[in-house]
């Protein structure tokens, strides 16, 4: 009995080698190991052995068992693992390829621009606040200053709905709205469509975007605006912008100051661009709110002063992403706006 | 407006270069935009005399010139007709460069050798809108002496710097060389010489030429007015000619350029009268009358009305006041007496004119931003001195002046520390004292008090900012350091709508459409394109009085005119599919608002075209909605919208309150707009979505018992919608149905017509235990009970 457990030992470990999968595994294992198998028909004659041969028996019984069990078990584990290599070979693919199942949107270059100055201006602590397109000639012109006979309140500079409505010009009205609503202290943000009586081409367009502030508190100076401006320039365009603060004019505001900032081209060095000047100019329009502008709003001048400043959008997208015709803001061309 | 450095130098002494002294001038406030020279590369080009003129032996049309240059002398051919011998010319000598690069070398013209060539101002870089009629198609004839051979570009000044600056309308004195002379002195410190206009001789007395001045108007507050007799018209002296042509005009005659040279020196516009052509000698400023008609020196009959300010004889008008002067009264050759005219006009009066007419000049730009009434006496008196100066006449004695209320100078008083407050800074209150002197604002601390006398000139100044202003400027804005804004602590914040549209802008970028911007305002046309009906309320447009055409003339009441023309724009480009979302205004008038302006409501508009049907865009506002808050929408079938498909177009509900509208745009209006796909649009009132958004969520335990799910396939009418099937099971199975989904649905072989399968499957769960086959089977039979009962439903095997 001992010569057949060592017999059957021996030839299902020599079988095993020859098992190349997991069925004919399980097969083998059933041929010896099962209910009905080699090994356990040797097994059921133990009770012909004697007393004293049997314990012995049935240890080289167990013995046999377990090592064909383990051979089992280590054949198991390498066909799996071949079956795994086999697999893992079997599905290599092209990664070089790219599908276009899945869509992302874009948002537009113009519009993402306005959110990010919004969002950098909350985080200093200023509101946005909305205003509307159609406008009075009262918060648009009168209420700012803006003179009687001034040129921008012409039919061929102006959009005008009736004599005392119009497409706003400028931002500025909603200052006056929120002034006139809110008081002081205040400090605002406003952007939006505006709109002016010219003609489309790649530098022009009857409606386009402006961004409005306005601080209104207590000992406001010109050296707060230039502070805040300068935190703005550089957050928007790089900390090696450089500003500079030129003195202009504005019904709105007194003192009134343009901002050029350093040439985007070159920054700085002198370049076509910016006619080697080193300085893209206008960027922003900014001052001192005028004290009639701020008692038309019913602000206490003497109590308060202010700065107020507003900037084109179109432009500073422009700017930004290099866009050289105004137009493509506006026509939406699918393979512009997948630009950004 | 044009600042030649020379012309500048004459009243500011300064060794500055140009470049610096734009920097500077930029700094105080005097926006330079541009400095150059007229000088277009011109080499070798001397002066020199022509000795004689022969007839070209084989050519009609060409002269054989010998020109002394000097050192020798050339033959040189030329086409030119305006020449005598004796000229002394412009001579590009042989290897010379001429204005747009032409270089000259020797040629043969037909036989006969030219070395060299005559010039004309514009091969010398001028511009045609300065050179004089007389020198337009001809050689450039210098009326002064200069040793033959110079260099004509020392003699023309072409090396010479011009700024350009932008002058801001508030400073309409800065309109002048003066003006800009005494911001320069200010600016830099150096003392501003105003030039000596004091006349050496008069002869007799202006009543003799002239019997008086009336003003009939309120638009003209001043008129002062000097004679010159014994006029010679001539060309007027080089220098004059190149310092107006470096300002950007044309000579004339020396009359006419005395009255340039003073408007741009001092920046009044003067006006010469032929005084002989003036009946009954006498001038009247009064409104024109009905009727009344005027010829212009540009050789234009103008009709004019009654708010045209002009300038009358006893007869009729003889000039447009302070826009243009008559053709009629105009300075010729033959002219020997003339009335310098230095009046004063109201800026309204003059703007509406020239507008009117279209008659834009150096003279109306001044005359509508306004000018200092004591200037006109001033300017005159200069023009006069001009003329002895040139010999253009005699200065005939006295002057008449009809100034009705002279202005006088105000005193603006300024707290010494709220300028510092104002600007940030800690200056001293003697260097802001010296500031303002230095521009001729004379200021004194009285009480602790800047008394600042306002000169006349100064239009701008009125009020204490206005001065800070200028001691600001001065001090340069550039050199104030800044300084962080302090007070209390505020928090920024966006309107909680503007938040919501952020929140769903990013659910649509996410969802895959592109961010699209368009105008506010459309063609009237856009509503027929679409198909809107005639009695829709959305024809309730809003129109502007002056718009810049057709195409943008009318305010949207809908965005969706203006996504189907993008979306045609894209689709006639050849692009294959586009996915885009907007939202924008539109604009609903109301009847009676406070301030008569209209409702501006946002709408979210979506359209697409390219993959994706109906139940695409339901999808993704079902997505869009759902994550804001708004859920179990009601879909109700739209079949009477002509703008869209009868068939595949809804309403969508929520709570009862309608959201808006989405389907496939009829094809109709998709052949309008040259689309020939299916377009898909929503039109989405964007304001209920801000108003029912809802971003609350409480926790919903997970399910812990298994769900049980079961199909059915029932044969319904066509008609029937599976909105009507799900509240059927829903109100059968309750908070037992977990969800009910659509999995096919089915028309022909077995199915009879008119009919249709619609085959579902139902997930019941309960939270409370696991539910049983008898449960389940119970809540199936009612529900099939019902699809039979209520919609005559067949249950399908």
């Amino acid at each position: 009995m001992k010569e057949k457990l060592r017999e059957i030992e021996e030839l299902t470990l020599n079988r095993l080698e020859d098992v190349d999968d997991l069925v004919k595994l399980d097969e083998l294992r059933v041929k010896v190991l099962g209910k009905k198998g080699e090994l356990t028909a040797i097994l059921r004659d133990m009770g012909k052995l004697s007393p004293e041969e049997r314990p012995v028996v049935g240890q080289i019984a167990n013995q046999v068992r377990r090592r064909i069990e383990e051979g089992i078990q280590t054949r198991k584990a390498y066909l799996r693992d071949e079956a795994k290599k086999a697999r893992l070979e079997r599905e290599k693919i092209d990664v070089t390829i790219s599908t276009k199942n899945q869509i992302l949107g874009h948002r537009h270059p113009l519009l993402a621009t306005i959110d990010e100055l919004e969002d950098l201006f909350v985080s200093m602590g200023f509101s946005v606040i909305l205003g509307p397109e159609i406008e009075t000639v009262e918060n648009n012109f009168d209420a700012l200053n803006s003179p009687e006979n001034h040129p921008s309140r012409d039919l061929s500079d102006t959009f005008y709905i009736t004599e005392d409505t119009l497409l706003r010009t400028h931002t500025s009205p909603v200052q006056i709205r929120a002034m006139r609503e809110l008081g002081a202290p205040i400090r605002m943000i406003s952007a939006g469509r505006t709109f002016r009586f010219d003609d489309v081409d790649d530098t022009h367009s009857p409606m386009f975007h402006q961004l409005e502030g306005l601080v209104v508190d207590e000992n406001i100076s010109m050296a707060n605006l230039i502070h805040t401006l300068d935190i703005f320039i550089k957050e928007l365009f790089g900390e090696d912008m450089k500003t500079r603060y030129r003195p202009h004019h504005f019904p709105f505001t007194e003192p009134s100051a343009e901002v050029d900032v350093s040439c985007f081209k070159c920054r700085g060095e002198g370049c076509p661009a910016c006619n080697f000047t080193g300085w893209s100019m206008e960027l922003l329009g900014c001052g001192m709110v005028h004290p009639q502008v701020l008692e038309n709003c019913g602000i206490d001048s003497e109590k308060y002063t202010g700065f107020a400043f507003g900037m084109g959008i179109d432009r500073i997208t422009m700017v930004k992403h290099n866009i050289d015709d105004i137009r493509l803001l506006f026509e939406n061309d699918n393979r512009f706006l997948e630009q950004f | 407006m044009l600042l030649p450095v020379r012309w500048l130098k004459d009243y500011v002494k300064t060794d500055l270069s140009g470049r610096e002294l734009a920097d500077g001038l930029t700094y105080s406030g005097s926006h330079v935009e541009s400095i150059y020279t007229l000088n277009k590369g011109i080499e070798n080009v001397v002066l020199g005399r022509i000795i004689s003129i022969e007839k070209h032996p084989n050519a009609d049309k060409l002269l054989v010139c010998q020109v002394d240059v000097g050192q020798e002398s050339l033959q040189i051919v030329t086409g030119a007709k305006n020449l005598t011998e004796g000229d002394i010319v412009p001579v590009a000598l042989v290897g010379a460069k001429l204005a747009g690069g032409m270089s000259i070398e020797k040629t043969d013209f037909r036989g006969v050798e030219s070395s060299g060539m005559l010039c004309s101002l514009q091969e010398l870089g001028y511009s045609d809108n300065v050179i004089s009629k007389e020198y337009r198609d001809g050689i450039f004839i210098f009326n002064e002496e200069n040793p033959l051979g110079s260099n004509v570009v020392e003699i023309l000044g072409l090396n010479d710097e011009i700024i350009e600056l932008e002058i801001t309308p508030n400073r309409p004195d800065c309109l002048s060389i003066i003006g800009m002379a005494r911001e320069a002195s200010a600016t830099f410190n150096i003392p501003l010489e105003e030039p000596d206009i004091s006349i050496a001789k008069e002869e007799d007395h202006i009543s003799d030429y002239l019997n008086g001045i009336t003003i009939e108007s309120e638009n003209c507050s001043r008129y002062y007015a000097k004679v010159i007799k014994d006029v010679k018209i001539q060309e007027s002296p080089l220098w004059m000619q190149l310092k107006l042509m470096e300002a950007g005009m044309r000579p004339i005659n020396n009359i006419v350029d005395i009255t340039n040279y003073v408007m741009l020196e001092y920046g009044e516009p003067l006006h010469a009268f032929d005084v002989s052509k003036l009946d009954g000698k006498e001038i009247i400023v009064r409104q024109a009358r009905e009727g009344e008609t005027l010829v212009t020196l540009d050789n234009v009959e103008r009709n004019l009305v009654e708010s045209d300010l002009v300038i009358a004889d006893k007869n009729k008008p003889v000039g447009l006041a302070g826009v243009m002067g008559g053709l009629d009264s105009e300075i010729t050759n033959e002219t020997t007496a003339v009335l310098f005219e230095g009046a004063n006009f109201n800026p309204k009066c003059i703007r509406m004119t020239s507008k009117r007419y279209g008659l834009r000049s150096e003279a109306s730009n001044r005359n509508e931003k306004g000018i200092d009434p004591n200037l006109a006496s001033k300017a005159v008196d200069r023009a006069c001195q001009l003329v002895e100066l040139i010999e253009a006449g005699v200065v005939v004695g006295s002057s008449i002046d009809v100034y009705k209320e002279k202005k006088e100078e105000k005193v603006v008083t300024v707290r010494p520390n709220r300028v510092n407050m104002l600007l940030g800074l800690d200056l001293s209150i003697e260097s802001m004292l010296n500031y303002l002197n230095s521009l001729g604002i004379k200021s004194e601390l009285r009480d602790d008090l800047i008394h600042a006398t306002i000169p006349t000139y100064r239009l701008d100044l009125h009020i204490e900012a206005d001065l800070i202003e200028e001691i600001g400027r001065l001090y340069g804005f550039h050199n104030i350091e800044s300084k962080p804004l302090t007070g209390v602590l505020t928090r920024g914040q966006k309107p909680y709508s503007k938040v919501i549209e952020d929140k769903a802008k990013a659910i649509l970028i996410g969802l895959g459409y592109n961010e699209v911007m368009t105008y506010s305002f459309i063609s009237p046309r856009a509503y027929d394109k679409i198909n809107l009906p005639q009695d829709s309320d959305l024809r309730n447009y809003i129109k502007l009085m002056n718009p810049l055409g057709e195409d943008y003339s009318v305010m949207r009441t809908t965005l969706l005119p203006t996504m189907m023309e993008l979306l045609s724009r894209n689709y006639n480009r050849g692009i294959d599919r586009m996915y885009a979302f907007e939202i924008g205004n539109s604009f609903i008038p109301t009847e009676d608002s406070e301030d008569n302006l209209p409702d501006e409501k946002k709408v979210l508009s979506i359209g697409f075209y390219g993959e994706g049907d109906f139940y695409y865009l339901k999808e993704s506002l079902d997505i869009l909605l759902a994550r804001l808050g708004i859920e179990n929408l009601d879909y109700i079938r739209e079949e009477d919208n002509p703008t869209f498909h009868p068939g595949r177009t809804a309403k969508i509900l929520y709570k009862g309150e309608e959201l808006g509208i989405l389907g496939e745009v009829h094809m109709d209006a998709c052949e309008n707009y040259e689309i020939d796909t299916r377009v898909y649009s929503a039109q989405i009132d964007f304001e209920k979505i801000v108003k029912f958004c809802n971003f609350e969520r409480e926790y919903k335990k997970l399910p812990k018992y298994p769900s049980v799910v079961r199909d059915l396939a029932v044969i319904v009418d066509e008609d029937v919608l599976f909105g009507n099937i799900k509240n059927i099971v829903l109100e059968n199975g309750k908070e037992l149905v977990e969800q009910v989904e659509i999995f096919d649905i089915y028309k022909g072989d077995q199915i009879p017509q008119g009919k249709k399968s619609i085959a579902f499957s139902i997930v019941y769960r309960s939270h409370e235990k696991t539910l049983t086959d008898d449960e389940v089977n119970q809540i199936q039979t009612s529900i099939i009970e019902d699809l039979q009962n209520k919609l005559d439903g067949v249950l399908r095997s």
